[in-house]
């Protein structure tokens, strides 16, 4: 009995070459394009995920920041993320800056980190890098952890004085966010 | 499909014959889970597990459903709705502590049904399929339950939303940006708490299908039994109905008990007190914990606080946290051994009762803080756990030597050591 790929269509001459017919172009060629068709559907289904539009409105925050004396930090958010503002003390910069670069796991000096003539503020997401906690260290009271940063409670990692990640298992610093000083007290983020 | 000698469904009554003839619905579930299904006759109660999961999906399913009568997903309202279905909502307290809790039994059923498999080889050829549909089902478990533990938007939920996504980001390159698509914000709130409903409601009907897939798969060679030997003959079996949904009906009448003493003396026995503080994204609790259920996974995310080959340390804990589960597809190939019960394995079953202490100090390690001497703890119980799988089984199984096996399962029961426990062989003077 024949099989399909061998049965000749009716009105087919019988010893024309099978391979490859006429029938499989069509049938590639539709269902390719059906392929095509459900890819082109699927992309509003998986887009939809993505942050949508008010979302992404909150991405822009004024913070005044004349009150925080040295030593002091705050907790702002931005775009529904704790921001971290803090003004360093002397001994704090020294700290950071006495820290070897080429010890860090993301090397960064303070400067890298800062605005020019502004060492002493220290603007960071108050994001642990690793997944995501919110770590100790801005609130009064709070402990710093080991090297007088922030420490993380979720899993260990410690931050140094310049939002440094020094030890546990973060694998980066804690992000410094797109920000600028629009006036000698004021700081605009995003 | 089955025995030669399984019994023959015959509807009696003329309508159930018409039935028959248009959809053989009814005969489909006499020969899966009535008298056409042969059963080795010497299971032992270790075998009630498998219906009992069942149970707990469908008490999951109709208790899930009820609640979400009276759940609002939305980020501003979630939590007092909750509160609103344990306080206002007629017998709400009672619904909602038996889905909360009925997660738990869910979870610890399926547990001992897995580790049910790991002693008797359930997952040795022809079994493979029925075990790797059997982790599909886990997977699928853990992220249901996930989901929903996200739900009632306290402060555990908020913050293991956090927490788990930031697994995405630990995937180089595009880690952050598949986590921003996954939570559809920079952090959990209103949009992320929608779709996580979406698919809580959703996925126990995904599991649903996969259990029907389990057991289709199951009923081709049929079921294993304490001896690991195969059946040979009709005196081998005996009908499923009414001998095992007699044994059965004793395994959930006591699971029940169980679960009514949960619900009713201490329902908040496995939950944490930090979820009854709504959700504030601004301040992370002391201590974040997942459900107890998650702990060991939890521990071996934790152990890896180095950067080790250049890959950070972050995303080793995430690979080796999936890797130990997805491990456990690759089961029927890393046991070399043809002899498939641990009672006749006198090496493998010590190093199984090694795994079972080594799971648990995972758990105790998961739920601990992170001081130096848990994550050592964590990091040494973390290596044995894929030593287990990858090393030690692989070894044990080429150089071992299994103990004589029954010729028959007959034999066995006619010699008193059908359905030898691994509790009575641990006991058993050898
Ligand atoms: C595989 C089966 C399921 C598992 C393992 C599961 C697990 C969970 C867990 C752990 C919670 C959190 C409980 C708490 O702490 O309050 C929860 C909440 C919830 N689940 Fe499920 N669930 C399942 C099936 C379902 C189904 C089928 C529905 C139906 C729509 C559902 C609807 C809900 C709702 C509305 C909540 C929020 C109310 C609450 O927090 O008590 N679940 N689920
Ligand atoms: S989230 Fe900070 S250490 Fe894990």
């Amino acid at each position: 009995m024949a099989t399909l790929d061998e049965a000749v269509p009716p009105g087919e001459v019988q010893d024309a070459p099978a391979d490859p017919r006429r029938r499989d172009y069509l049938a590639i060629g539709a269902v390719a394009w059906a392929g095509v068709g459900a890819g082109v559907i699927a992309l509003p289904l998986i887009n939809q995920m993505s942050p949508s539009a008010d979302v992404l409105a909150l991405s822009t925050t004024e913070l005044d920041v004349s009150a925080i004396q040295p030593g002091q930090s705050i907790k702002a958010t931005f775009r529904k993320q704790p921001l971290f503002v803090r003004n360093l003390t002397p001994k704090e910069i020294a700290e950071a800056d006495a820290t070897p670069v080429s010890d860090l796991r993301d090397p960064q000096t303070l400067e890298d980190r800062t605005k020019p003539d502004k060492k002493n503020w220290l603007v960071t997401l108050g994001v642990c890098t690793h997944l995501g906690c919110v770590p100790l260290g801005a609130g009064e009271g709070e402990n710093k952890g080991p090297f007088g940063g922030y420490f993380c409670p979720c899993h260990g990692s410690a931050y140094d004085t310049a939002g440094r990640i020094r030890s546990g298992p973060a694998p980066t610093n804690l992000t410094v966010p797109e920000y600028e000083f629009i006036s000698d007290t004021t700081i605009r983020v995003g | 499909m089955s025995f030669p000698w399984a019994k023959q469904y015959e509807p009696k009554h003329p309508l159930m014959k018409w039935v028959d003839d248009r959809l053989p619905l009814p005969r489909f579930v006499y020969n899966a889970v009535g008298a056409g299904y042969p059963v080795p006759r010497n299971l032992n109660y270790f075998w009630n597990f498998g219906v009992l999961a069942g149970m707990f999906l469908a008490l999951q399913i109709v208790t899930g459903i009820v609640l979400a009568m009276h759940y609002a997903a939305n980020a501003g309202i979630a939590f007092d709705s909750v509160e609103h279905i344990m306080r206002d909502v007629n017998a709400g307290w009672f619904i909602r502590y038996a889905h909360a809790n009925g997660a738990s039994m869910f979870l610890l059923v399926v547990y001992i049904h897995i580790a049910r498999g790991l002693w008797y080889g359930s997952y040795k050829a022809p079994r493979e399929m029925v075990w790797l549909l059997g982790v599909v089902i886990f997977l699928l478990m853990m992220a249901t339950a996930f989901m929903g533990y996200v739900l009632p938007w306290g402060q555990m939920s908020f913050w293991g939303a956090q927490v788990i996504t930031g697994f995405f980001s630990a995937i180089p390159g595009v880690g952050e940006t598949i986590r921003v698509w996954l939570l559809g914000g920079f952090a959990p709130d209103n949009s992320a708490l929608n779709r996580f409903f979406s698919l809580h409601y959703l996925l126990p009907f995904v599991i649903l299908g996969v259990v029907i897939l389990h057991i289709w798969a199951l009923h081709i060679p049929g079921s294993n039994n304490p001896t690991g030997v195969e059946v040979k003959s009709e005196q081998d079996t005996v009908p499923f109905h009414p001998y095992y949904t007699a044994k059965d009906g004793v395994g959930v009448g006591v699971a029940l008990l169980i679960f009514a003493a949960l619900i009713f003396y201490a329902p908040n026995l496995l939950g944490h007190p930090d979820n009854y503080i709504p959700a504030n994204p601004l301040s992370t609790p002391a201590h974040i914990v997942p459900e107890w259920y998650f702990l060991p996974f939890y521990a071996i995310l934790k152990a890896f606080t180095f950067d080790f080959l250049w890959i950070p340390a972050k995303l080793w804990g995430v690979l080796a946290m999936f890797g130990s589960i997805l491990l456990l597809f690759f089961l029927p190939w890393l046991d070399t051994s043809p002899v498939r019960s641990a009672n006749y394995r006198p090496t493998y079953r010590i190093f199984l009762w090694i795994l079972l202490v080594d799971v648990l100090v995972l758990g105790y390690i998961g739920g601990a803080a992170p001081t130096p001497a848990v994550i050592l703890i964590g990091q040494i119980a973390t290596i044995y756990y894929f030593a287990h799988f990858l090393l030690i089984l692989p070894i044990v199984s080429m150089m071992e030597r299994p103990r004589p096996l029954p010729n028959s399962i007959t034999e066995a029961v006619l010699a008193g050591k059908g359905g030898t426990s691994p509790a009575q062989t641990a006991l058993a003077t050898e």
